[in-house]
């Protein structure tokens, strides 16, 4: 039996290129979705909070009373974890992309590591918040404080920052480091004042997205036990804190109670989406113009 | 740093002063074997972290289970730790971040796939370049924020079209944390689909295929170790996401299969766990430790099956 193709037919095309076509709207319409999603909780905590957005709420203390509530305690709780968070990451996770990219030799220990920091990258957040309240909280006795938050997050992230600190010394072309080389630069010399600062500009970028990932973090710091009605303000980083996604939580959960508090909720989202669209924009912009140059 | 040049000076070749200098214990000499075993230091920190939470996780669930039988504790359908006779089974846990993720991947993989098959294969370059930093910015939502959504809007929501859902459900928070991973699904997809060499495409077009043809008969092939792998990585994720089910889903612990009502995933677990004053020490306090190596062992195995999925069946061009 021979089997022949039929010659296309005028209907069959048609329905073909119909289906193209339809089929390009549903996916542009898939990739809008999220988008849209977005689009609608955007607009649904910008209806809630912004009401009670005011120069009030934000430079006021924490209050039960909801129109007292400020949130200036959480934010200064935040800028105290960013000074325990961003040495440790920038320190560990630079040096670690350093010696993985241009010092170790032995292929296997670099492997090793190399495989454990993927492994770790893929752990759940509240595995992090364990381990912060075994070692950090309870074993070293830190109790709930800056540090052991700090140096909690600072573990979270430091895959993330490692991983784009080695990408970002891969990108430094070859030729900077023979140059430096060539005129008799030692292998750090060549590291601290040629590599490093070609790739600084990227690693900052990585670094920023993963601080971000740090500032909207909950789970590990519920574990931690770090509370949301903290009337204090932190003075230093053995203080006790809190920070804006605690009191977006504990203002959740109570929105049974007080149902102002669904503002409050709203409004301190809106304060926090605000930073970390400034910070992910900003280090997206800087990418996509970085990555344009090389 | 360099000490004076011997006195023979005149005398010495060029030779002898290279090896003078090598032999010199300069700052900077000392810099240069410091620096790379300080950095090993750092490096190895990673591998610490790793070790540190394995030993955490087994040592305190060999404490649980000289309390609560494994068998018990695997195969346990009831779990009620603060009762006055405790009973500690996993399975309503087991079940509950099951169910949440598995409506979680049923959005964000159909959706997810076909953004990235837009992005990959319709999308023009001014297109993508303002689709993919919206995506990324989608993907910064603190989990917390999506939360409070799917708890002051999704659910009421839902409860317009489905009355009998309880105000603390699976269904919400499982519908919100797809929108959640689908930038994930759709970043990681697009980038396998993006691997597939061009001469691909223009083979198929040649022989007549449209676009849609073309992506979903060669392309979609080609990339699928890629594609599966991001599906297992966006479960994954799922699996070990917390905020959102915490505030949406309530803390009953019920084994079943209705998603109007309320169930505990073994994440909200943890939080309701740690959250409460449960003294260290307690039985309660280990199932804590219990239900997280649960987790991280499962995660763990997805995140590991990912990798070996996209490079063992990656084609190679």
């Amino acid at each position: 039996m021979l089997h022949t193709q039929q010659p296309t037919s005028p209907t069959r095309t048609r329905y073909r290129l119909l289906a193209d076509r339809s089929a390009k709207l549903l996916f542009g319409a898939a990739a809008l979705f999220g988008i849209g999603i977005m689009g609608i909780l955007l607009v649904r905590i910008i209806s809630e909070g912004l009401n009670w957005l005011s120069l009030d709420f934000l430079t006021g203390r924490f209050s039960t009373a909801p129109e007292k509530a400020g949130i200036m305690g959480a934010v200064l709780g935040t800028f105290w974890l960013l000074a325990v968070v961003v040495p440790v990451t920038m320190v560990v996770g630079i040096g670690s992309a350093v010696y993985l990219e241009l010092y170790s030799k032995n292929g296997r220990i670099r492997t090793f590591i190399q495989t454990n920091i993927g492994n770790l990258a893929g752990v759940p957040s509240i595995v992090y918040g364990i381990l912060g309240l075994t070692v950090f909280v309870r074993a070293l006795g830190f109790g709930s404080v800056v540090l052991a938050g700090g140096l909690t997050l600072s573990l979270l992230i430091l895959p993330i920052v490692i991983v784009a600190a080695q990408e970002a010394l891969r990108s430094v072309p070859s030729q900077l480091g023979d140059a430096s080389y060539a005129l008799g630069g030692s292998k750090w010399q060549t590291i601290q004042s040629v590599i490093l600062p070609v790739a600084l500009p990227a690693i900052l970028t990585g670094a920023i997205l993963a601080l971000s990932r740090a500032i909207g973090e909950t789970a590990p710091l519920v574990v931690l036990g770090i509370p949301a009605l903290l009337i204090p303000f932190p003075g230093g980083i053995l203080d006790r804190f809190t920070v804006l996604p605690m009191q977006i939580y504990y203002w959740t959960l109570d929105a049974a109670l007080v149902a102002d508090y669904a503002h409050l909720a709203a409004a301190a989202s809106i304060v926090l989406l605000i930073s970390l669209f400034i910070l992910n924009g900003s280090a997206i912009y800087l990418r996509n113009k970085y990555s344009m140059k090389a | 740093m360099t000490s004076p040049i011997p006195a023979s000076s005149s005398s010495t070749s060029i030779r002898d002063l290279i090896r003078h200098n090598q032999n010199q214990k300069t700052f900077r000499k000392t810099l240069e074997t410091y620096i790379p075993r300080v950095l090993f230091l750092l490096a190895s920190l990673s591998v610490f972290t790793t070790v540190g939470i394995l030993i955490i996780l087994m040592t305190e669930t060999i404490e649980f289970f000289k309390a609560v039988p494994i068998i018990e504790f695997f195969t346990g359908t009831v779990l009620k730790p603060l009762s006055q006779t405790p009973e500690y089974g996993i399975l309503p846990l087991v079940m509950g971040t099951l169910v949440s993720s598995g409506i979680a991947i049923l959005v964000a993989g159909p959706i997810g796939l076909m953004a990235a098959i837009y992005l990959s294969e319709y999308a023009s370059k001014r297109v993508r370049s303002i689709l993919k930093p919206a995506l990324e910015l989608l993907a910064g939502v603190p989990t917390i924020v999506y939360g409070f959504f799917a708890f002051t809007f999704v659910t009421p929501l839902l409860r317009q079209w489905i009355p009998s859902l309880e105000a603390t459900n699976i269904l919400s928070p499982g519908l919100v944390m797809g929108v959640m991973i689908i930038p994930m699904i759709a970043s990681l997809s697009e980038d396998a689909m993006r691997s597939v060499p061009e001469a691909m495409r223009e083979g198929s077009a040649a022989l007549g295929a449209t676009k849609l043809e073309t992506a979903v008969k060669v392309v979609v092939p080609a990339a699928l170790s890629g594609i599966i792998a991001s599906f297992v990585l966006g479960i994954s994720r799922a699996l070990g996401e917390t905020m959102i089910v915490t505030i949406a889903s309530g803390s009953s612990k019920n084994f079943t299969f209705d998603i109007t009502e309320s169930m505990q995933t073994m994440t909200a677990y943890i939080v309701e766990v740690t959250s409460g004053d449960a003294a260290a020490g307690s039985t309660v306090y280990y199932s804590l430790y219990a239900v997280a190596m649960t987790l991280f062992a499962t995660t763990l195995l997805m995140n590991l099956l990912a990798g070996k999925i996209a490079r063992k069946f990656r084609e190679v061009y």
